[in-house]
C-alpha cells in the first residue's frame, strides 16, 4: 500500500483548510520562484522523466504534450486550458481537489503555464460544480492576493493571469476540442484533428489541454523529483491516482493509491470489499463508463494501470471503479449507459446522432427481452458501423459497452428473449 | 409554448457582474462570455427566455441565433420556468446500482409529480439527470446549487418536506460520512501532521 507521505492529495477528504494558509501547511506553494527559475526546458524534462501519463482517460504523456508546444512565442499567444469538465460516469475525483486541494491546481496551472509559454490559463469547469467552482475562484482570489499569480507571478518575472470558466451541461466538452468551442462561446462540437490543439487551439492559437489531476500533481513532481515520482507504479504507469470506486461495494470511496495496485486489493482494501464478498462479483467496470466492462475472472489478478488494463481489452480511463455483484441486471445497466450516450450525442456526426438513438432503442428491447437471437447479431453489426466512424470518440464509447455486453453476456440476452417468447407462447 | 416576455434587462449589479465576466476574455474574444452571461440572466430570472438571448446577442456583438444556439445546446439552461427548487436526480449507473430508483420513486411521491413537472405551488421543478460526478457518494440528487449525497427515499423525503416547510437542509453526505471517504473513517491519510495542526 502507498504510503501515505507519498501521497499527493493530503486534504482528499476534505478534513483540513482547503484555503492558502492550509495549502502552505500541507507543502503547496513553497519555493515555486526557483521552481521556475530552473526554466521551462528543464521542468517539461522533469516531467517528461517522471513519466506522467495524462489522468484525463487517454494516458498521452503530460511533458511530451507540453514539447509539443512552438519553443518560442509568435504573434499568436499561447494558452493553457484545464479540463474540469468531469462527467463521465463513475469519475468523480477532480471535484474533490478543486473543493479540497484547489492550491495544487492553482500552483500546477502556473508551472504548466510558465513551460509551455503562456500568460493566460482558463479552467474549465462542469457547470454543476457550483461549490467547488467557487472554492477554485476563491483560491485563486487568494493567490492573486498573495502575489503568486498575477503580474510576476511568484516573482518569477513570468506573468499569469488564470480564470475559471463554467460549462452548462454537455458531457461532450470533456473532448478537449469540443471544450475549446464552448470556451470560445460555441456550441461544444468537437473539431476534426489535425490540426491538434498545441497547433491550432483556443482562439486558433496554440493550446495545451490537460486534465485537473494531471496539473495538480506537478508541483509535487517538481519538488519530489522525476525519481521519487517515477519510482511509484510499474514503468510507463507510473505515479500516484485518485481511485473512484462506486457501485456494489461495501463502502464506495475515492482514495489516492499507487498506480497499478491490483484491482482486487484496491476494493478490498479501501472500499471494503464487494458487497456480499468477492464470489458474489459480476463484474467491473474499471474506468468509467466508457470503457469495456471485466469479468470476474479477469478481476481476480488484474492491476489497475493503463498497459495492464489495455492487455485485457479494457482500459483505465479515468480510474472510475464501477463494481456491479451478481444482483446487477447488468443488461438494464448497460442500457442506461445506451440512453446516456444517446442524451450526450452532440449531432455534428450522422453514425452517433443517429446510432446512439438506434442502439438505446434496441438495448431497451433487449433489457425486457422483446427482441429476436438473430437481432443480437444486428446490434452487434450496427455497433461496430458507430465505432471509428465519427470525428469524436463518443461514438466509440457509445459502441463498447454493447460490445462488451455481447461478447461476456449474450446468454443473459438469450435467456430473456426466450423467456418472452415463451411466455407470449 | 412558453410565454415570452418582450423585453429583458439585467439588473445594475448583473450588469456589472456581467462586465468583468467579459473582461475576462481578450479583446474582440467576447463571445466566450455568451456562457456564463446565460448563467447570469439565469439567475435573475429562474430562466432564460428569447428576450435574455437578444439581449446577451447584442451585449456581445452575436447573431441571436448563434446565441439561441448555445443556449439549446446545453442542459443547464431553463428555457422555460421553473420551480423555486429545481430537484434533479441523477439515475446514471452508479446512482442505479445504489438504488436511485428508490430515491426517484421517493421524490416523486413526496412532490407528487413526475419527471419534468412543476408543483403546482410553484415550489419545486422535478428532473431525471445524467450523472452529476458524485459517483462514490450515490445516489445523489441536485437541488440548486447544492449536492445531496448518500441518499435513501427516507432522506430523500425527509430533504423535500424541510425544504417544504422553508427550512435549509445540510447538503452532502446524508449519512454521515466525512465528504467521499470510506463510511466509518479513511483508510489513508491517517499518519499525517501538518504544521498548523501540531501548533
Amino acid at each position: 500500500m502507498l504510503r501515505d507521505q507519498d501521497r499527493i492529495f493530503t486534504n482528499l477528504y476534505g478534513l483540513h483548510d482547503w484555503g492558502l494558509k492550509g495549502a502552505r501547511a500541507r507543502g503547496d506553494w513553497d519555493g515555486t520562484k526557483e521552481i521556475l527559475a530552473r526554466g521551462r526546458d528543464a521542468i517539461i524534462d522533469e516531467v517528461k522523466n517522471s513519466g506522467l501519463r495524462g489522468r484525463g482517460g487517454a494516458g498521452f504523456g503530460t511533458g511530451m504534450k507540453w514539447s509539443f508546444m512552438p519553443k518560442t512565442e509568435g504573434p499568436r499567444p499561447h494558452y493553457l486550458v484545464i479540463n474540469a469538465d468531469e462527467g463521465e460516469p463513475g469519475t468523480c475525483k477532480d471535484r474533490e481537489i478543486m473543493r479540497f486541494d484547489p492550491h495544487k491546481l492553482v500552483e500546477g496551472a502556473l508551472i504548466a503555464g510558465f513551460a509551455v509559454g503562456a500568460h493566460a490559463g482558463y479552467i474549465y469547469i462542469r457547470g454543476e460544480f457550483v461549490r467547488e467552482a467557487e472554492h477554485l475562484q476563491a483560491a485563486i482570489d487568494q493567490a492573486y492576493d498573495a502575489g503568486l499569480i498575477g503580474k510576476n507571478a511568484s516573482g518569477s518575472g513570468w506573468d499569469f493571469d488564470l480564470y475559471v470558466h463554467r460549462g452548462a451541461g454537455a458531457y461532450i466538452c470533456g473532448e478537449e476540442s469540443a471544450l475549446i468551442e464552448s470556451l470560445e462561446g460555441k456550441k461544444g462540437q468537437p473539431r476534426l484533428k489535425p490540426p491538434f490543439p498545441a497547433g491550432v487551439g483556443l482562439y486558433g492559437c496554440p493550446t495545451t489541454v490537460n486534465n485537473v489531476e494531471s496539473i495538480a500533481v506537478v508541483p509535487a513532481i517538481m519538488r519530489r523529483g522525476a525519481t521519487w515520482f517515477a519510482g511509484l507504479g510499474r514503468p510507463k504507469n507510473t505515479g500516484t491516482k485518485v481511485f473512484c470506486i462506486s457501485g456494489h461495494v461495501n463502502k464506495p470511496c475515492n482514495v489516492e493509491e499507487e498506480m497499478g495496485i491490483p484491482l482486487k486489493e484496491l476494493i478490498e482494501k479501501h472500499a471494503g470489499g464487494v458487497r456480499g464478498g468477492w464470489d458474489n462479483l459480476l463484474g467491473v467496470i474499471p474506468g468509467g463508463s466508457s470503457v469495456p466492462v471485466l469479468t470476474r475472472e479477469v478481476c481476480d489478478n488484474v492491476l489497475m494501470d493503463f498497459d495492464s488494463l489495455r492487455e485485457v481489452g479494457s482500459g483505465l480511463g479515468t480510474a472510475a471503479v464501477i463494481v456491479m455483484d451478481k444482483s446487477t441486471d447488468i443488461v438494464r445497466a448497460i442500457a442506461r449507459l445506451s440512453r446516456f450516450y444517446m442524451h450526450e450525442s452532440c449531432g455534428q456526426c450522422t453514425p452517433c446522432r443517429e446510432g446512439t438513438g438506434w442502439m438505446m432503442r434496441m438495448m431497451n428491447r433487449m433489457v425486457t427481452g422483446d427482441a429476436t437471437v438473430d437481432e443480437i447479431d444486428l446490434l452487434f453489426n450496427v455497433t461496430k458501423q458507430v465505432e471509428g466512424h465519427t470525428i469524436c470518440a463518443l461514438g466509440d464509447a457509445a459502441a463498447w459497452p454493447i460490445q462488451g455486453l455481447i461478447k461476456n453476456f449474450r446468454h443473459e440476452i438469450e435467456r430473456r428473449i426466450l423467456a418472452r417468447s415463451k411466455s407470449a407462447a | 409554448m412558453t410565454e415570452q416576455p418582450t423585453s429583458f434587462a439585467f439588473s445594475p449589479e448583473n450588469l456589472e457582474k456581467a462586465k468583468k465576466v467579459i473582461a475576462k476574455y481578450p479583446a474582440g474574444r467576447q463571445q466566450s462570455a455568451v456562457m456564463p452571461l446565460l448563467d447570469i440572466a439565469q439567475r435573475q430570472d429562474g430562466w432564460v427566455s428569447v428576450a435574455a438571448m437578444e439581449e446577451i446577442a447584442r451585449m456581445l456583438d452575436m447573431a441571436p441565433i448563434r446565441v439561441q444556439e448555445v443556449a439549446t445546446f446545453y442542459t443547464m439552461y431553463n428555457l422555460k420556468p421553473v420551480g423555486t427548487f429545481h430537484v434533479q436526480v441523477c439515475t446514471n449507473i452508479c446512482c442505479l446500482l445504489r438504488g436511485s430508483d428508490d430515491v426517484a420513486a421517493a421524490a416523486k411521491q413526496a412532490l407528487g409529480v413526475e419527471w419534468g413537472q412543476t408543483t403546482g405551488d410553484g415550489l419545486f421543478t422535478l428532473s431525471e439527470v445524467e450523472c452529476l460526478g458524485a459517483c462514490t457518494n450515490a445516489p445523489m440528487m441536485q437541488i440548486n446549487d447544492d449536492y445531496y449525497e448518500d441518499l435513501s427515499a427516507e432522506s430523500t423525503q425527509a430533504i423535500l418536506e424541510a425544504l417544504k416547510r422553508g427550512e435549509t437542509p445540510k447538503p452532502g453526505p446524508q449519512n454521515g460520512r466525512q465528504f467521499s471517504a470510506p463510511e466509518g473513517g479513511p483508510t489513508t491519510l491517517k499518519e499525517l501532521a501538518f504544521q498548523t495542526e501540531k501548533g
